[in-house]
């Protein structure tokens, strides 16, 4: 009688503690699903932030290239204004930027005065590290929205992620023009 | 590594004191000790070492902007403190117990020689050691190490001279005698070879190591080839780093005491031939820790070489387009000046740039108010 009182007592501790220990380790990754993700919002804000100086910069030099300025500072302007929309919304704007940029830095390549400039040089190479950061930290993002949504839906975490109200996380996928087709570029 | 230590310490104590539990207390403490010293000091001592320099954000922003985006890739919580090693030889190492408290060095002939890919597969692979927490690891176990040499170095000496010197405890009865001998031979063959067999085991440690965090920079970066190529560069240059010693060697990214054609298979290095780390890198499919035990066991037939644990199934597409491309990157002339301009900086010269091209470097002792352009004649303000 008292053994079997003693043995339920045991495995509902045992289990207790399973619960405790699974809860925790879910909490753990999804404050670092945040976590990430406002990494991803610095290095955006930090693009925010550049893209003037160096348009600024550029227009001396570059007097033929005024639509490929404009449109690098309508896709920011577009882009910031999206930046409390949700995540798909966002990235897509967010891509449409990437993809206008990486096209004002290849035309960067016909102005030979504009590559001497120092200060063009320490912001050219600002937004290019930024941009690579952008990438690093949506990887990292994705990288840990993935090990969160499994933990979320693969048995026995799922159980007590259903119970306690954890729900899967949304992936931030950019599809970028240049990412799918390499850019063209001419050294003539 | 621990188990030769516990029977070092046993023969020992069963020899010294005819007591195997004094012999263990004594080799525990030893490397108890020695442990504590190398836990908290180990980073500083090795930095002040390699005379390595620190330096800030303004002072070479690539190279800092390259940490940051590892940093970011590796989920790392801290920005790690970046120092430069102004030696023309091609290295780098990491350092730090642990991720929040982590540094990288690299030389200056290294930030010379890179672009900005291969810079950042060199980040990347230090970067990981500290993710990896690796240099607790292989403190740890070169500490391990010292005390087995230790313990082994003073054990057999003061056993072959207390021998010859007519010894006082196997005349003491005949029949304890005979067994003295026994435990005196014995003993002496395992000082002998315990030594050896630690460094084995801790190479081979520190080599698993490696491949791990080549697989974890491929990873990071998602480009093997950024590595790939930074290795190659490495792997052509011989020059010694002149700050280096045996017992930092396994934290440099490549082996800084090397010499040219090692064999592949050497069973007495701290580091993988850097061909066949560069094969494995170069024959990734994808970028995950699974495509690199593929690559692995490619290369090198038989089982791959990543922890089972840390192999998730599938692969992770790598990058295929670099975004910013080559475009306003500078060329190794450009890295030579920057990279000079940081060292001078760095030992605290003034930089002055005339018009007529030439760079006046004024030492921090001028004390002059304005300085002659020696090749043009113009002054300037110091």
């Amino acid at each position: 009688m008292n053994v079997a009182v003693y043995i339920i007592i045991g495995v509902v501790v045992v289990l207790l503690i399973i619960f405790l220990a699974i809860y925790n380790g879910l909490v753990r990754r999804r404050n670092q699903v945040k976590n990430s993700w406002a990494q991803i919002d610095v290095q955006l804000k930090r693009r925010y932030d550049l893209i003037p100086n160096l348009v600024e910069t550029a227009k001396g030099y570059m007097k033929h290239e005024r639509e490929t300025l404009e449109a690098v500072t309508n896709a920011r302007n577009l882009a910031q204004q999206l930046s409390s929309a949700g995540a798909g919304e966002r990235a897509k704007a967010e891509g449409e930027l990437s993809s206008v940029l990486s096209r004002l830095l290849a035309v960067v390549e016909n102005y030979p005065d504009l590559k001497a400039n120092q200060n063009f040089l320490a912001l050219q190479e600002e937004l290019a590290s930024t941009e690579n950061k952008i990438s690093f930290s949506r990887q990292f993002y994705n990288d840990s929205v993935l090990k969160y949504n499994n933990q979320t839906q693969m048995f026995p975490s799922n159980i007590v992620a259903s119970m306690t109200g954890f729900k899967a996380s949304e992936f931030f996928e950019v599809t970028l023009a240049a990412e799918r087709e390499a850019p063209k570029v001419s050294f003539t | 590594m621990g188990a030769l230590l516990i029977l070092i310490g046993y023969f020992l104590g069963l020899y010294f004191f005819d007591s195997a539990i004094v012999g263990l207390v004594i080799a525990i403490l030893v490397w108890a000790v020695l442990s504590l010293i190398g836990y908290f000091q180990s980073d500083s001592i090795l930095l002040r070492m390699s005379r390595a320099k620190k330096i800030k954000r303004d002072d070479h922003p690539r190279l800092y902007n390259v940490v940051e985006e590892m940093k970011i890739a590796s989920g790392l919580e801290k920005m790690p403190d970046i120092y430069i090693i102004d030696d023309p030889a091609l290295n780098a190492f990491a350092t730090g117990r642990d991720p929040k408290r982590a540094s990288v060095a690299i030389t200056s002939g290294l930030l010379q020689k890179l672009n900005r890919d291969e810079l950042q597969g060199v980040i990347a692979h230090e970067i990981s050691h500290v993710k990896n927490r690796d240099v607790l690891l292989m403190s740890m176990c070169s500490i391990l190490l010292g005390t087995i040499v230790i313990l082994a170095w003073y054990g057999s000496r003061i056993m072959i001279f207390g021998s010859m010197t007519g010894s006082r405890r196997s005349s003491s009865s005949g029949g304890g005698g005979q067994a003295q001998i026994i435990i005196l031979v014995v003993s002496l063959v395992f000082m002998i070879l315990a030594p050896i067999m630690a460094q084995l085991i801790y190479f081979a440690i520190s080599r698993k190591r490696e491949y791990l965090a080549d697989a974890s920079a491929a990873l990071y970066t998602r480009y093997p080839e950024g590595l790939a190529s930074a290795l190659k560069k490495l792997g052509t240059s011989t020059g010694q780093l002149k700050s280096a010693n045996k017992a930092t060697a396994p934290m440099y990214i490549v082996n800084p005491f090397r010499k040219k054609g090692m064999k592949a298979s050497d069973l007495s290095s701290t580091h993988p031939p850097i061909s066949e780390r560069i094969r494995i890198l170069r024959a990734m499919a994808g970028a995950s820790f699974n495509d690199y035990d593929q690559a692995y066991s490619k290369v090198h037939g038989g089982k791959g070489v990543m922890p089972a644990a840390s192999i998730a199934a599938g692969t992770v597409p790598l990058a295929t387009v670099k975004l910013e491309g080559g475009a306003g990157e500078p060329n190794e002339i450009q890295r030579a000046r920057e990279t000079s301009d940081v060292m001078w900086r760095l030992s605290n010269y003034n930089t002055i740039t005339c018009d007529c091209g030439a760079k006046l470097r004024v030492p921090p002792k001028f004390k002059e108010p304005v300085i002659k352009c020696p090749h043009c004649g113009r002054t300037h303000q110091v």
